[in-house]
């Protein structure tokens, strides 16, 4: 009775993984198959393997348009680092006061503002309009800017629920030693926050590379292309050389492979935390 | 109660930067929608025009199809990552599953690829006569469809794709969800003879319920917003069939039509506002039941 169950468990697992292969592999395989591939070929879409693998492609696309990829690359992690050092500084302290200050009217009213933050969408056309004000549109200070305002609710979230975990005699003891509130948080609380820090820097750095939505509206022109924009624009420039679109396509998934390979466990339970907490 | 001098170290003073920022690039346009929602607005001047904006939104065939489509393709895609999230979530927390680990990090991974990628990548996979998939189905015997091209089927294509990448998120949360039942429960439930439908039914169901609302509202608010893979795949066609508000705000928006575009903006909010929040609200409300 046990060995016959066993062995129903293992043809399920095998045929789980097979499907797997199949829903999920299939397609991974056939974008960086073609991206190897000369153009007629990646254009008949199929998955035969080629003759001769075309690494080439891949030079070729960093070269397209003027080296608009490597452009492209540059803004994206400038964008992407500074936004980083932003949200982790502006959430952690927001993440401080809220969770050592809950219950009080202000610390309620935050709660709301970030509820909002998480639930909707910028309003494009006012958002320009308020950039453009500020002289910040179609600048990379300004798309910064933008990225820390709509990543900020979840960075809270996160800081809120784990400074619980950091005892208040801390403070209390920083207190007698004449510490005041920066130099307690800067100093004694901060470093403590490392193992959240390293979540949110994590998963912001994955979604603020991936944004598209954001650079397409706010920072238009061809100096300020993003990783995500190079992509939108070949869609409509190479639409006969899928070789190369599909290039571009595994180039720009890399950085989020390596994040994953290396901190698996960590974005999920970041992600799953943010998701539950909100 | 707080002392004041507790209260000097929790300084308001540490929301000021993120509360700037915060108020500046999201709340300050978010409000000013509001007003310029009922403006013809050329960004320099505008002219307060009533709502005339939101009367056009819902009179006109091309801007009112997209608050359809986008219904449409939040409740299909919120829907059913509920549930082949909660089936796939109850599989793979199963210890008899010895390859889960592997199952759950391919799973999970297509949510850190960028969406466009993952457009493109289907748009061809589902090219109607050359395609990957049809090419399969053709082998079965099947002759697959125009599945981006086909006015009644492009946007429920779009809705497969987002399921595909979306899933494993689902997927995680319900397996969180599952780990922090006790196992007990479990054991009582066998005491008292019940069989694993009985387990499933009586215990993991209602247990499950806070996982399965973070899922709710999540890929619910997601399906609201979709843009980028409408975008990367279709453009909104074949017609109108795949114009989602999101696309609608962006179309009007390279037509400066700024006036109309915001007012696509607060319709959204609205919808949100309207379907999102209660939902929370009755949501958290019966966790506490629990």
């Amino acid at each position: 009775m046990k060995k016959k169950r066993r062995s129903i468990y293992i043809i399920i697992d095998i045929i789980a993984v097979v499907l797997s292969i199949l829903l999920y592999g299939v397609p991974y395989y056939f974008v960086i198959l073609n991206s190897l591939k000369d153009r007629t070929e990646a254009g008949l879409m199929n998955m035969k393997f080629p003759d001769t693998l075309h690494f080439s492609n891949y030079i070729e696309v960093l070269k397209a348009e003027n080296y608009a990829v490597i452009r492209a690359f540059y803004n994206s992690i400038v964008i992407t680092a500074f936004s980083l050092a932003g949200l982790v500084i502006v959430c952690s302290m927001l993440g401080f006061f809220m969770q050592r200050r809950a219950g009080t009217k202000l610390v309620e009213v935050l709660n709301f503002f970030i509820l909002t933050g998480l639930m909707i969408p910028p309003a494009i056309v006012p958002t320009i309009w308020v950039m453009q004000s500020l002289g910040v549109y179609k600048t990379l200070r300004g798309m910064i800017l933008v990225e820390i305002a709509l990543q900020l609710s979840f960075g809270c979230i996160l800081y809120r629920g784990y400074m619980a975990s950091i005892p208040r005699e801390l403070d209390d003891a920083a207190l007698i030693d004449g510490c005041g509130g920066l130099r307690l948080f800067f100093s004694i609380i901060f470093p403590l926050l490392k193992p959240v820090t390293s979540t949110i820097i994590v998963i912001s750095a994955i979604g603020i590379f991936n944004d598209f939505v954001h650079p397409l509206y706010f920072l238009p022109g061809k100096q300020n292309i993003t990783v995500q924009t190079t992509l939108y624009q070949f869609t409509g420039m190479y639409f006969s050389q899928w070789h190369l679109l599909f290039a571009d396509v595994v180039l720009i998934s890399i950085p989020p492979l390596i994040l994953f390979i290396f901190f698996n466990k960590k974005i999920v339970a970041g992600m799953v935390a943010g998701a539950i907490k909100g | 109660m707080l002392s004041e001098k507790h209260k000097k170290i929790y300084s308001p003073w540490f929301i000021l930067p993120g509360g700037l920022i915060y108020f500046i690039f999201f709340l300050l346009p978010t409000l000013s929608s509001l007003f310029f929602s009922m403006t013809w607005w050329t960004l320099d001047k505008w002219e307060f025009i009533g709502f005339e904006n939101f009367t056009d939104f819902f009179s006109e065939a091309s801007l009112n199809i997209s608050i359809k489509n986008t219904l449409i393709y939040a409740v299909l895609t919120s829907g059913m990552k509920v549930i082949f999230g909660l089936l796939l979530g109850v599989f793979l927390s199963s210890p008899a599953i010895k390859a889960r680990n592997y199952l759950r990090s391919v799973l999970f991974f297509p949510n850190l690829l960028s969406t466009l990628a993952v457009g493109i990548a289907f748009q061809s996979l589902m090219h109607p006569t050359r395609g990957v998939i049809n090419t399969a189905l053709g082998y079965l015997g099947i002759k697959g469809p125009d599945w981006l091209g086909n006015t009644r089927l492009a946007l429920y294509s779009v809705a497969l794709v987002d399921i595909w990448k979306g899933v494993g998120m689902a997927t995680v949360i319900y397996i969180s969800g599952l780990a922090s039942i006790p196992a007990q429960y479990y054991e009582a439930a066998i005491v008292d003879g019940g069989n694993t439908f009985d387990k499933f039914r009586y215990i993991t169901l209602p247990l499950i319920r806070p996982a399965r609302n973070s899922v709710i509202i999540l890929s619910f608010i997601g399906g609201l917003r979709t843009f980028d893979l409408i975008m990367v795949m279709t453009k909104g066609g074949p017609g109108f069939s795949t114009h989602t508000m999101s696309y609608v705000i962006y179309k009007l928006y390279t037509n400066s039509l700024y006036g109309l575009s915001t007012a696509g903006n607060v319709i959204m909010f609205i919808f949100i506002a309207v379907l999102a929040f209660p939902l929370y609200k009755f949501i958290t409300r019966t966790e506490v039941e629990l």
